[in-house]
Parts: structure tokens; sequence; C-alpha cells
């Protein structure tokens, strides 16, 4: 028995069964520690915070509401408090740490700088309603990078409030609907390619349209003569991810935005894949008409382990009058925040109000501008050619011992497809993932896209050494060359990771998601 | 560039394992139309770290931030202490590097301190079961209408007038959209929250109530009878809740019948951030668990019966359901879970209670002391640590005129519901741990000279 049984299921019966994998007393291994949960450690009497003692002698005015039933809250001294999450990063696989390969996640280097300009007081201490005058140089920040935006992407106008990519997708949907309203002409169906990122149907279902699949070609691009059939007068919008989910650049854009627009419908592109083109090609000179930048992916703010985001959305010139509120403009007096507005003073239309509380994620957008400024127009296009090349590279390193279904096709972009073909029976793309954990590795994208069986999307990101790649290149083809030879020590994978593959199935069938003493 | 690894000689290397002449074949595909020759005009050239921290301090002086004077603002981002530890933690690069836990094996870290959170949330609302986070308190506002909506099969939505506005308008924004019926109508500048004229309002027809709780001016009702006659016609009480820490004075919305407590997490840990990115709090029900929409993380076991944790009931979820899904998100607002929850286990409950007395303490100090300026009048005869006072004169001129003289005095009224001219004398004042005694005879000053 553990003398730390905290750490082994305590919730679950037959604690005493269970064979420590460890052997050691404590369920450790060195630099491996376990950690109890936050309510195994701490106590209600417990706090890392020094605070005055409550004065009695004040008579509350909390309309007769003062809480009279414990929260439930347990504290911790500072020292157990740093202890408990620093333990807990431990167990966390980070870029920091090494490869990061999530095909479309974009797990880029997170620069310190950014994180060191986000917390100068004059951006951090600032509160979102202070007047005008006192956050010139906020504004500013918002201003400039939108401006990178613009001209980075060819666009009219820019929307920064959106909060991730699916709140810019769901901006950008919205400026459509909005400018379809304007003229009178109800539309109700969105087409999205069967190999579009799950926000997008998601996106459009939310903003009350149907959506319809259209087919990819043997190649892997979009069909654009499928496409064209399906256009017509109750399509609003086609939206379309270039470079797309397979890693490959949509060769017809230009086509599709024509046929569209000859249909009389806008062309929303899924921006998550910008960093494939970014300073290269501008999505404006393709004909698009709406696009969320993730700010997290192409201009390397923190992932943060899920989150927060960002996702500012640029329109063309159509679009552009439709943008949300609120926005910064320029005057003669400076910077100036746009909160409300009328339909007169926008030319006759009306921007179709708030999409959050406050002007967008702040916090990212000095990251990002901090990001876009230390590289420049040049340093931006070596960023794209080098994710580019670093893509190639895999791909051309492993398609000997990796099914990669549209090898044909040409150069990928950011990203390397490959599939499970070839396996032998009984070993599965998890597998494979799994056996890159014990390898040292965060695994790649599994099972994404659905057009792929068993698909792996793996996408390096500019960030890594050509001795950072040979090394994971080389494992990947050893796990490869295992799984084609039928190695099933490969479905125990991982072994030596902090915890064994878990019972995802238990956790759905029997949800537990709060902790209860 | 010093985020660029690769070398010349390494780009020629990988070049001839590819096959390729160039990086520009390797953008082929790209019509010859659309493919740059250069870099994009108009935009300066790469940059030396020196050259951007410059760059960016200089626009950051180019504001006053709060702790550089004395400083009033709340409505739905407050500005507390935030330990020194949190800032640390959060940027431990395992959390700050790190992505969405899809590989649970490498990624317990994240995953235990999300179901800590998710804990810490739920009891601090008074719930069984919180998520792990939303983008901020507006949209959560909006998600728990909609999954009201999802319960219930209707689509009428009745909003408090002490909703903050601008929450207010993230809702109308996504219910034009969704067809949504909102019922709503602006705050009256008197002592008490609208509880009972909403219990009044509800139909057969309601899907969902939606109450403030401290509300946007602050005032505090109890919501028990509110939820029985929103129980009584079927529909679900949504409680919103802006400042987390009045939880530790007064009681959690659960606790009183709220089906749904969504809130803005940003009060703790999190920073003022001039609004983002800030943290949408979501708790509910148990039995309504499976219509909640976002991210939630669940204990299991792994291969060798150890405990350990992993995102679970993704089937409500975009990546699985496409367009079924209970709502498009993705992202959460991981990270400042993160500070929220290292700043809430730095308190704990002792702490927390603590933390909130004293932010009573002094803006009950506050309002004493301004209801001394001649002029002005306190509205509220129930607050936390942010109340309404009616001035003679235009509330948002005068808070312009302070800041001019270096007082951030609190948002005016005619800021947040603009056109609004019965409003235009109000003031929000929020008075929390960071406010010191000169402060508010700083405020107490300023105003008496405003409005002589």
């Amino acid at each position: 028995m553990s003398i730390n049984p905290s750490g082994w299921r305590p919730s679950l019966a037959a604690n005493d069964t269970v064979q420590e994998p460890t052997g050691t007393v404590t369920g450790n291994r060195a630099l491996t520690l376990e950690e109890p949960l936050l309510f195994e450690l701490g106590t209600s009497d417990t706090c890392g915070v020094d605070l005055p003692v409550p004065d009695d002698a004040i008579s509350p005015r909390l309309g007769g509401l003062e809480r009279d039933e414990a929260i439930g809250l347990p504290g911790l001294s500072e020292p157990e408090t740093v202890r408990h999450y620093t333990r807990l990063s431990r167990q966390n696989y980070a870029i920091d740490l090494g490869i990061f390969p999530l095909g479309s996640c974009t797990m880029k280097h997170n620069p310190r700088l950014n994180e060191k300009v986000a917390r100068l007081p004059g951006f951090a201490d600032l509160h979102p309603l202070q007047p005008e005058m006192t956050v010139q140089g906020a504004l500013g920040v918002i201003a400039e990078l939108g401006e990178w935006l613009l001209r980075l992407t060819a666009m009219a106008g820019v929307a920064m409030s959106p909060k991730a990519g699916a709140h810019g997708e769901l901006c950008g949907i919205l400026c459509i609907r909005a400018a379809l309203e304007a003229r009178g002409d109800a539309r109700e169906v969105i087409l999205v390619p069967e190999s579009a990122h799950g926000t997008n149907p998601a996106t459009a279902a939310f903003a009350n349209y149907r959506v319809e699949s259209i087919p990819g070609t043997p190649e892997g691009r979009v069909d654009l003569e499928a496409l064209k059939a399906r256009l017509g007068g109750d399509v609003a919008a086609v939206m379309i991810t270039n470079p797309n989910t397979c890693g490959l650049f949509e060769r017809d854009m230009k086509a599709i935005s024509d046929a569209t627009h000859a249909a009389g419908a806008f062309v929303y592109c899924d921006g998550a894949n910008f960093n494939a083109i970014v300073g290269r090609v501008r999505p404006g000179d393709l004909g698009i008409d709406a696009m969320h930048i993730n700010l997290h992916k192409t201009f390397s703010t923190p992932h943060g382990g899920g989150g927060p985001g960002s996702g500012p959305v640029v329109l063309s010139q159509a679009l552009a009058p439709f943008a949300p509120l609120p926005f910064v403009v320029r005057t003669a007096e400076g910077y100036r925040l746009v909160e409300e507005e009328t339909a007169a003073d926008n030319g006759g239309v009306q921007a179709f109000g708030r999409m959050s509380a406050f002007h967008g994620q702040m916090g990212m957008f000095t990251r990002a501008l901090a990001y876009i400024l230390s590289h420049g127009a040049d340093g931006l296009r070596q960023v794209a050619e080098d994710a580019v090349l670093a893509a190639n590279y895999v791909l051309r390193s492993l398609d000997d011992v990796l099914d990669a279904p549209f090898g044909a096709s040409g150069p990928c972009m950011h990203e390397a497809l490959f599939s499970d073909r070839g396996f032998a029976d009984g070993i599965s793309t998890i597998d494979v993932a799994k056996a890159l954990i014990d390898e040292g590795f965060h695994p790649m994208t599994m099972y994404f896209p659905l057009v792929v069986h068993g698909a792996m999307l793996i996408e390096p990101t500019e960030c890594e050494s050509k001795a950072s790649l040979d090394q994971f290149i080389a494992a990947l083809r050893h796990i490869a060359e295992r799984a084609r030879s039928g190695d099933s020590a490969l479905s125990e994978a991982p072994i030596h990771a902090p915890r064994r593959r878990l019972d995802e199935t238990l956790a759905a069938r029997k949800p537990r998601l709060v902790w209860r003493d | 560039m010093r985020y660029l690894p690769l070398t010349e000689a390494d780009r020629s290397a990988m070049l001839e394992r590819i096959g390729a002449s160039s990086v520009d074949a390797l953008f082929a595909d790209v019509p010859e139309t659309a493919r740059l020759a250069g870099p994009v005009e108009g935009l300066p050239g790469h940059a030396g770290e020196m050259a951007v921290e410059r760059h960016m301090t200089r626009l950051a002086t180019q504001n006053a931030s709060a702790g550089s004077v004395p400083f009033f603002l709340g409505a739905g981002a407050y500005r507390h202490h935030v330990p020194a530890s949190v800032d640390h933690l959060i940027q431990r690069g395992e959390f700050l590097t790190a992505y969405t836990p899809y590989q649970p094996e490498i990624a317990q870290g994240t995953l235990q301190m999300l179901f800590e959170f998710q804990t810490q949330v739920a009891r601090l609302l008074g719930c069984d079961v919180a998520n792990a986070s939303m983008y901020d308190g507006s949209t959560a506002c909006w998600e728990a209408i909609a999954m009201a909506g999802r319960i219930t099969r209707r689509k009428k939505a009745i909003l408090s007038s002490g909703l903050h506005p601008h929450y207010v308008a993230t809702v109308e924004t996504m219910a034009r959209f969704t067809g949504d019926a909102i019922h709503y109508a602006p705050p009256a500048l008197v002592a008490e929250p609208d509880i009972e004229a909403l219990a009044a309002q509800v139909d057969q027809e309601t899907g969902c109530v939606v109450v403030q709780y401290p509300d946007i001016l602050g005032r505090i009702g109890d919501l028990s009878a509110l939820a029985e006659a929103v129980h009584d016609v079927g529909a679900l009480l949504v409680a919103v809740v802006t400042e987390p820490v009045a939880l530790g004075a007064i009681r959690s919305p659960g606790a009183m019948g709220a089906d749904i407590v969504v809130g803005e997490g940003q009060s703790l840990g999190v920073g003022l951030q001039f609004g983002g990115p800030y943290l949408g709090l979501f708790a509910t029900r148990e039995k309504y668990v499976r219509q909640m929409p976002g991210r939630l993380a669940g204990e299991t076991v792994d291969a060798a019966g150890r405990r350990g944790f992993v995102l679970t009931l993704s089937t409500r979820e975009q990546h699985i359901r496409r367009e079924k899904a209970t709502s498009n998100i993705c992202t959460n607002s991981g990270l400042c879970a993160l500070a929220f929850s290292v700043h809430l286990t730095l308190l704990g409950e002792k702490g927390l209670r603590a933390l909130a007395a004293e932010n009573h303490r002094l803006a009950c100090l506050a309002a004493d002391r301004l209801a001394r300026v001649p002029g002005v009048s306190i509205i509220n005869t129930s607050f936390f640590n942010e109340f309404a006072l009616r001035i003679d004169g235009d509330a948002r001129q005068v808070v312009r005129d302070l800041a001019a003289k270096g007082l951030l005095a609190g948002v005016s009224l005619g800021r947040l519901y603009p056109g609004q001219s019965d409003l235009a004398g109000g003031l929000l004042v929020a008075v929390t741990e960071t406010v010191e005694q000169e402060d508010i005879e700083a405020l107490a000053a300023g105003l008496e000279e405003a409005l002589a």
C-alpha cells in the first residue's frame, strides 16, 4: 500500500488491489512525481495571502444575503501552492520541451519578449472602460496590429474583438448574414468541404444556416465543378480552408471565389493555416471576403493549455461596413473607440452589434504585435517559407515508410499528411501516436482530416532546427517500421509517460467532473 | 532571425532531400498572379528585441495605468491584487506553451488543474458541475441562454434591467441570428434591483430569465422567490456574476435556486488587461451536463489502474458533432483558468472571505464619505464593492474632467447607456482592496470640486 494513496484512484473501489507500476512506496519515480488533488492537500483554514482580519464592527449592507454556509474551498500556503502547480506542470508536454507537431494547431515557439511587453503596466493594468484620453497607447496597439493584418491580407476592414478562431468564424459568417439581409436577400445554405475543421459546420449551423458538404477531388482539393454545380440563389457562402486541412494549397481558389461571387454568395476563408502563406500570398488577391486569423497560430501567442486564443477577422470592401462594435478609428485628435453607431454615420448600414463585452484579447494583441514587429515583412515571409520547407522535408523523409495519400499532388504546404495504409492488422494510428510519446515527442494530429483513413497530420513549424526534425523523423521512421511489421508492443504504448493509456469510455459513461469529499 | 533555427546550409540540404530546386518551387500551386515576389510592400522589416521593446514601451507609457492613479472603475472588470506567485506559475513553460490536452498521458498537469478549477467554480457558484471555462462572462451569458433554449425548447429570454449592457448587446447580437426573442429594458436609478418585476413577467413561453448578481448598479437581491416563479412556468433561471469575489461574502446563486450560473472570472488572478483575455465561468445542475457547452475534464483511470484525467463528453462538441454540436467553441480560456485557480488556491475559503470582507468594508467607507459630498446621492441600499451614485450633472463629462486631473473616478452610466438621458447623472464606483483611504479622499475632493 502506498503512503500516498490519494494519487491512486481513491474514489473507486478495489483500491488496494491496484498493482503499483512503479515499485516505489510513494508512487514517484525520481523526477516523475505524483501529485494529489488540491482537495486532498488543502484545508479551509490555510491561506497563502496575508489579508486584514475581518472587522466585525462593520454592519454589512449586503441586502441580508450574507453567506451562511461554507463554500468548500481548500487553501494552500504559498510554498505549497508553488509546489503543487510546479509538480503538475511537469506532467505536461510543451513546446518549450520539444517539437509539438500537431497539424492544424501550429505550435510554434512563444517568444518571451511577447510575455514581457504584455505585462507592462501600461497594457496589463488598464481598465477597458477608462476614458479614451488615458488609453491612447492601447488603442494605438489595436490600430497598429489591425493595420498589419490588413496589409498582410490585402483586405479592407478588420474586426478585432473575436476571442478565438471559432469566434472569428462566427463573426465573419454574421457579417455575411448581415450583408445579405441588408440587400434583402435571404439565403439558407452554407457550403463546407468535407475536409473542413469541425468548427466550420458548427459555426454555420449556429448562425442558422443549413450546412451542405462539397466533395473533394482524389488529389485532396475542393471539387470546383461540383461546387459550381451546387451554387445557386440559396447559397449564402462557401467556407474554404486555404491552405486546406490536407496540407495543400487550393489551386482553384480564385476560380472558386469568382464562381461564388457570380452566384451572389460570399467566400469565407478559414485562416487557421495562414501561417503557411503569410508574407507570400495575400488572401484578398484570391477573392476572399472574410477570413479569421488565429493570433495564437500564425502570430505565436501562447496556447496556454487550451486558450485564450484571439481571432481577428479581416473583411472585404463588401463586408467591412458590417464589422461588429467596438472598433478603433484614428482622428486628428487621436484614437477613438467607437462603441455606438447609427446607420446614418456609417453610410446607411449598421454594424451588427457586439460579439463580447469589451474590445477583444488585448493581452494577445500586444504579444502578436511584438512578434510581427520582430519578424517584419521580410521575416514573416521567411516564416512561411521555413514552415513549408520543414513540412515537405518531413513528407519526403517518411513517404517510403508511411502512406502519403496526396504525396503525388505536388508539394505540401505547412503540414504533411499520412494515412494508416500499410500498417499490419491490429495496429492503428493511435498506436503510432502513443509510441511517439515514449520517444519523448508530442504526437501529430490523429484522425483528422476525416477524409483520410487513420490520418496523421504533422505540422513541424518553422521553429525546429534541422537536428530536431531529423531526430523526430528517425523516431517516427522506426515506429512506422514497427507498425508495418505488426509489433504488438505498440498497443501498450505509452509506457514511460506519467500515465498509461486512459480509459476515456469510463470517463464518458460515468462522468466525474468535480471532486466530491 | 532569432526565432528561426534553420541555416542556409540546412535549407539547401532539406531542398535536396525534397528534390525541389528552390523554396519557390514549393509554392508552385499558388497561382502566379497571387504570388508576391518580395516582402509585402509598405511594411517595415525585422527588428531586434531592444527595438521592439522600445516601441511597445513607448505605446504603454501613453496610457494611464490603474495602479498609477486613484482608481475606482468596475462595471464588469475589477482591479484586485494578484499575488506574485500566480503570474510566476502561469509562466511555467509546461502550462504556457502546451496545447489543449488531446494526449492525456502527457497532459495530466493541465487536466488535473482543470478538474480542480471545475470543482472550485462549481462550489463558488453553488452548482453541481462546471466546465473548463469559456471566452468571457458575456459570451458565457449567451451560451447559457442558448443552453436553456435547448433544454426548454422555448425561444423567449427575459433579461433583467440590471444585466451588464455589454452582455445584453452580446446576447442581442447572437439572438438576431438565432431567432431567440430577447426582452430587456435599461435600469432605473433606484435602490432595489428589479427581481420582483422579473417574476411578474414570466409566462408559459419563457425559456429563461437572466439576472445579474450583484447587478450592474451593484445592488444585491434575493433570487429565491424569482427561482420559484421561473420554475413554476417550466423555465430556467440563469444567474450572472461579474464579480466572483462577492461570493466570499454573499450567498451563491446556485444555493438560491439558479439553474445555470455563469460569470466573469477576471477578478481572480487574471488582471484588467484592457478587457481581455478574460475568463468565462459556467456551472449548472448535474442533470443538464450533456447540454452544457465547452470543454470538460473528467476523472478516469489509466491502463495500470491509476487515477488520471481526460477531456470528456466530447460528443457534445464541434470536432465530433460538427453542425449538431452544442456550441462552435473550440478554444477555452485555459491559462486564465489556471490563474484563477492558483489565486483561489492561495486564498482558500478563509482568504476569499477575508478578501471579500475587506472589499465590502472599504466600499462602505467610500459610500459614506461620498454621501457627504454636496450634489452626490448614493442610490444603493445594498452593495458589495461597487455602488451607483447620482450627481448633479453629466457624469460622463465629470469622469473625463477628473481623468485629465489624474483621477479615474469610476464608470459613468452615460458611457454604458449612451442616449439614456435619465441615466446621464449616474456613476458607478468600485472599491476593492487596492483602494487606499487617501484615494477615497481624493475622489471625494475631486467630485466636490467638479460639482461646485
